[in-house]
């Protein structure tokens, strides 16, 4: 349960919360014509005269769509409606050719489902999904580009998305963020939406309302298209205190479309109440109802890759990674393929049990890896150090060719340069020394050279074999192996 | 029995975005009442239990393969934009 509340002066207020998510569905074409779905093409390129609805044009449903819908039904547990229609949602605007927008409104594709959020250290909390449906999306208008003119490109004209309703589950700014993540992560996997919130491919409208812990709903207020978690976050922050302090004011909430403006971090009313949508559904007559049967639905299941939380979960349990480490690799595909390709890579290089090298593995992706990586503002898909390099390097500090140590500075060169690990430790001559005389011999020296510590040494002071070890690799340049240093340092200074 | 007054009409007309002068708003309503209660005869037959039907033919959606069939065509789009400039369709600013 969270705890989050407004502290206004009449007591303690609870915020509810709900997300509408529009995820754009991953396919080559459109929704209900042939054109391509690209990001980035000249303006009305990929414009069919379908999507620019020139009269006459009949829609065609794109089946990858449906199969995209149900996939993601699927991933989150939801119940999967074999019979669905397409209404038409009817509203003027200069993005919207058709003057409606074809979706779905009674009968959509997928029911009831669950997304479980991950709210850090072990808590997690299920919130629950309302519905998916199917719907096209609108052009994109540009008002700044002329001074007395919009301008408007139908590009994104009857892209298919996916509306994903949620129930009022959430309680506070960081579940809601913390929901959008999940359900990003989810979708990514199962490549339905690739989450790239800059370009528009999702976005969140956010339904608030405040009430006393207890109470009945309050009347909500959506803020539209807000395209980040963090000004999801934010602008929940500021309606909540917004409706909070009209209503101690003795005001009270209209019920209303609000809009989030994030340079200035608030958020407004986008359309007076005389415009207030009044969108008149009804069946779409160009288009029969949408039916499937089970084993499409099974084709679908099939299909779908592992899930985050599945994934999560065989991490520390079968592999002994930590909770944390796996929380955060899963969290972004592209880690977490790194890490499995690290992982399966180094398997094979050293013969040894992926068990017995995932813990390991995971702290040098972790660490190593996400630490240069962040450094050098860099991605993991943009690495320099492919997973399988990483994996060469992991294999020559298991099979005992360098250190831990050494190991790191053979990663900064690897990152700077794109070598592999073998060649630059052939190269700079970096191999542990694992030769018991060569050992033995440079410890004989430090020693001698050493004789007030040696003596402090026998007299009791037993933590000084931290300098003796230090001293010993200091002279082998960090390449003696520690286990075998310890093992023939402590007789030798015990005499 | 339906009863489309003045103001309903008046509001239909407008999020039709139809311009109607207030003195055809009376005789309108009149003239969707009748339509509407010619077609609220259908009331009479009971349809319970009866699924709406969806197509007059006996006839399943037609699905579409996922593949880029059209498009490139931005002059045949913007043939009929009373103004289109750098290949935008250009609209009087709108703006919420």
């Amino acid at each position: 349960m969270s705890n989050y509340r407004i502290q206004g002066a009449t007591g303690d207020w609870e915020v509810v919360l709900g997300l509408e998510v529009h995820a754009q569905v991953v396919s080559n074409a459109k929704l209900f014509s042939g054109a391509a779905t690209e990001f980035g093409a000249e303006p009305n390129a990929q414009v069919s005269l379908v999507d620019a609805a020139m009269p006459g044009m009949l829609p065609t449903i794109n089946a990858e769509c449906i199969r995209q819908a149900v996939r993601t039904g699927l991933a989150l547990g939801a119940q999967i409606n074999k019979f669905s229609v397409f209404d038409r949602k009817n509203y003027f605007y200069a993005d919207l050719p058709q003057g409606y927008q074809i979706s779905q409104f009674k009968h959509p594709i997928v029911g009831e489902g669950t997304v479980t959020l991950d709210l850090g250290e072990g808590r997690t909390k299920d919130v629950g999904v309302e519905r998916i449906h199917l719907e096209q999306d609108a052009g994109k208008s540009m008002h700044d580009q002329h001074p007395q003119l919009t301008y408007v490109d139908l590009n994104r004209s009857g892209v298919a998305l996916m509306e994903i309703v949620s129930k009022p589950d959430m309680r506070s700014p960081e579940e809601a963020g913390a929901y959008l993540t999940k359900l990003r992560t989810i979708l990514r996997y199962i490549g339905t939406c690739d989450g790239n919130m800059e370009q528009g491919s999702m976005r969140a409208d956010v339904n608030v309302s405040v009430r006393k812990p207890g109470d009945p709903l309050g009347t909500r207020c959506e803020i539209k298209n807000v395209n980040s978690i963090r000004f999801v976050r934010q602008a929940i922050e500021y309606e909540a205190q917004r409706q909070v302090d009209i209503i101690e004011a003795g005001g009270t909430i209209d019920q209303e479309t609000r809009l989030f403006d994030p340079s200035k971090g608030e958020t407004r009313s986008m359309r007076s109440k005389e415009e207030a949508h009044d969108y008149r559904y009804f069946p779409d007559p160009d288009l029969l109802p949408v039916e499937f049967d089970d084993a499409f639905v099974d084709a679908a299941r099939e299909s779908l890759p592992e899930l985050p939380d599945d994934k999560k979960a065989r991490f520390v349990e079968e592999l002994g990674v930590s909770d944390y480490n796996a929380g955060v690799l899963v969290g972004e595909k592209e880690s977490c393929d790194y890490f499995e390709n690290l992982l399966s890579a180094l398997a094979a290089k050293t013969g040894k049990d992926a068990k017995a090298l995932a813990a390991k593995a995971s702290n040098w992706v972790m660490g190593d890896l996400f630490g240069a990586l962040n450094k050098a503002s860099k991605s993991v898909s943009e690495s320099p150090v492919s997973a399988k390099q990483g994996a060469d390097l992991l294999a020559l500090v298991e099979d005992g060719t360098i250190s831990g140590r050494i190991a790191k500075d053979v990663f900064e060169i690897m990152f700077e340069t794109g070598k592999d690990a073998e060649a630059i430790v052939e190269e700079k001559g970096l191999r542990q020394v694992s030769d018991t005389g060569e050992i033995e011999k440079i410890i004989d020296e430090v020693i001698a050279a050493n004789p007030g510590q040696l003596e402090q040494y026998r007299a009791g002071k037993d933590k000084l074999i931290g300098f003796f070890v230090g001293q010993v690799m200091k002279a082998t340049g960090g390449k003696a192996n520690p286990g075998m240093v310890n093992q023939l340092l402590k007789p030798k200074l015990d005499g | 029995m339906s009863n489309i007054d003045k103001a309903t009409v008046a509001k239909i007309a407008r999020l039709a975005r139809i311009k109607i002068e207030d003195d055809k708003l009376e005789p309108l309503a009149g003239e969707l009442n009748n339509i509407l209660g010619w077609v609220e005869q259908l009331d009479e037959v009971n349809t319970d239990d009866i699924q709406p039907m969806s197509s007059v033919v006996n006839a399943k959606l037609r699905w579409r393969q996922d593949e880029v069939s059209d498009g490139d065509k931005q002059e045949s789009v913007l043939k009929n934009a009373p103004n289109a400039e750098y290949g935008f369709f250009a609209v009087p600013k709108v703006i919420e």
